[in-house]
């Protein structure tokens, strides 16, 4: 495939994620959309390390940043979730809109 | 190595039902001595094939609202984690694939059985086949660090994340020899792994039978047939890791991979029967206090004599 | 050839996986499908020939989502979905949104003359990127190992609501922690 056609695909799994980002009311399930998005970013950086420069690591790097990114999001963001659901018996997202102003 | 020919990915699935189904002969055997079973030796070496054939014609279990898709996968995924994780495997100086990232491809295979064993809890709607799934993610969360500490030390010292070349590496000294604590850390995560006893306590007996407790027939089958199959390719594995793969005098390197995969299993096999069941909570906190650091300090100790040589 | 088609079906699949998270009403099946989406970019991976990095997602993800999946379970107030119902806000403001920004980008991504391939890829991925990372790259390295600490500290300060005090008394004093659930080694 072609590098548009992987830029498509993580474009793809991008808005896909974002949409879910947006609509789910469940912070967990919001979660799971964000992760999404970043898999999207996966293979966009991926497909670039492959098409555009393939004899610099930068490309990998970036994927090992993305994916550890990844792995601090879900688990600050499971630990928010308990952390709330603790004290206030909460896990949607329209019920800890306490920043709002 | 050599890059195996189309005939090894046949050869490799027979091998390894041959290996599982004598492993189980043999624990079957230990099982009717401990007993005190009347009756011939013959019998107990026949029991798995029997138990085997009993429930193929088995009848499928079926429970109320259970998730029948996830419940499938999960059951099946344990033999097919187990065989892809084989696929690096040598037999000698052959194995179906010898990829540069080896040791990475069998750990991320043999992973999936923390999904396949957590899904066949889940699936049938079970209360107590879930706490056995449970159970199986919290102890795979106890061992599975020391246990990439182990690998990463084979594949430090060798230099390589190639099995072929791990195993090349070994040709003057075995790793067992001067990294033991990360080979019997190995050991110990491989039965982890299987969810053998010591480590049973995910199908454990205070469960019902915990994440099999509702399997029967062919998917009862395939999840204790694919268990012994993990614990046989676990097993198996240390060899070309830490106990110079098919190298030593006189036979051919096939054969010895052979005696030494046999050796190692059964004395496997044989100490796991002298364990009782360990509690989740009281390895959990073993595999993080004790033996994190142990393996830590081993892969420090080797990359320090990589570094000195 | 063979390559091609997989990389058309697993791209996809991928697609149709992550669509599905937010379709299915059982949170299992919603984990294990964002899991799916993940093991087949891990194949786009593996097929762009990185190895190393397509297996280090694939352990990962499996790893993650199995852990998502206790959480979800523990959170979700219909894990099962056996009473199917919705839990969604704005569905159409983020359909416009998502979609808006899947347009623009795929307008960029066609328009763009994007730069033409500069080298091949080295003999072992796997090595460049482990030189990559202990070389040039040392700082971003040590920028992720940091991070990733911080976030062992943060969260479990965040998640666990005992401390020391609780374990062993007011004045620290006690033999053995006193945990709900003892453990194997000073429980």
């Amino acid at each position: 495939m072609s590098l548009e056609l992987f830029l498509v695909l993580g474009a793809g799994l991008f808005s896909i994620g974002l949409f879910g980002a947006l609509t789910q009311q469940s912070v967990v399930m919001l979660m799971m959309g964000l992760e999404l998005m970043i898999n999207g970013i996966v293979v966009a950086a991926a497909a670039f390390w492959y098409h555009v420069a393939p004899s610099a690591a930068d490309g990998q790097v970036l994927v090992v940043v993305v994916i550890a990114a990844m792995a601090v999001e879900m688990a600050v963001g499971f630990a928010v979730v308990t952390a709330i659901f603790r004290a206030r018996d909460v896990d949607m997202t329209d019920m800890a809109a306490d920043l709002r102003g | 190595m050599a890059e195996a020919p189309l005939w090894s990915v046949l050869v490799l699935p027979a091998v390894l039902a041959v290996v599982t189904a004598g492993a189980s002969a043999f624990d079957a055997v230990l099982e009717a001595r401990a007993a005190g079973a009347a009756g011939s030796r013959a019998r107990a070496v026949a029991w798995p094939l029997r138990e085997a054939a009993r429930l193929l014609v088995g009848q499928r279990r079926v429970t109320t609202a259970a998730d029948g898709l996830l419940w499938r996968v999960g059951v099946l995924t344990v033999p097919l984690a187990a065989l892809l994780a084989a696929l690096v495997l040598p037999l000698g100086g052959v194995a179906v694939a010898d990829p540069g990232v080896g040791v990475v491809w069998f750990n991320a295979m043999e992973i999936l059985s923390w999904a396949a064993v957590w899904l066949a809890g889940w699936g049938p709607n079970s209360a107590l086949s879930l706490v056995g799934g449970y159970r199986f993610v919290a102890q795979g969360l106890a061992y599975e660090l020391p246990h990439m500490f182990a690998l990463i030390t084979a594949a430090t010292a060798a230099g390589t994340l190639r099995v072929g070349g791990i195993v090349e590496a070994q040709s003057h000294l075995w790793f067992a020899a001067w990294m033991p604590v990360a080979f019997l850390v190995y050991l110990l995560s491989a039965v982890a792994m299987a969810f053998r006893r010591p480590f049973d306590a995910p199908l454990g007996r205070d469960l019902a039978g915990g994440a099999a407790g509702e399997l029967s027939g062919v998917d009862r089958l395939v999840l204790l047939g694919g268990r012994w199959l993990l614990l046989v390719v676990a097993v198996a594995m240390s060899v070309p890791l830490f106990l110079g793969g098919g190298q030593g005098p006189l036979l051919p390197s096939w054969l010895w991979t052979l005696v030494k995969t046999a050796v190692v299993l059964a004395a496997v096999v044989w100490l796991s029967r002298r364990f009782p069941t360990v509690r989740m909570e009281r390895f959990a906190e073993f595999a993080w206090v004790v033996l994190l650091p142990l393996t830590v300090l081993q892969a420090l100790v080797v990359s320090v004599v990589v570094l000195a040589w | 050839m063979l390559s091609a088609v997989l990389a058309w079906v697993f791209g996809v699949l991928a697609l149709v996986s992550g669509a599905l998270v937010f379709r299915l009403d059982s949170m299992a099946r919603v984990t294990f499908a964002l899991l799916a989406s993940f093991l087949f970019v891990a194949g786009e991976v593996l097929l762009l020939g990185l190895g190393y990095l397509g297996a280090v997602i694939i352990l990962m993800m499996v790893m993650e989502m199995v852990i998502m999946a206790v959480f979800m379970i523990m959170y979700m107030m219909n894990p099962a979905g056996l009473m199917p119902m919705a839990m969604f806000h704005n569905t159409r403001g983020a359909a416009g949104i998502a979609g808006g920004v899947f347009v623009a980008s795929a307008l960029g991504i066609l328009l763009v003359d994007w730069p033409r391939r500069a080298g091949r890829p080295p003999a072992d991925p796997t090595r460049a990127l482990g030189e990559a990372l202990m070389g040039g790259q040392m700082l971003t390295m040590m920028t992720l190992g940091l991070a990733l600490f911080a976030t062992i500290v943060a969260t479990v300060v965040l998640a666990t609501h005992r401390g020391r005090y609780d374990r062993f008394g007011d004045d620290l004093r006690a033999d053995r922690p006193a945990d709900p659930v003892p453990g194997g080694v000073d429980g």
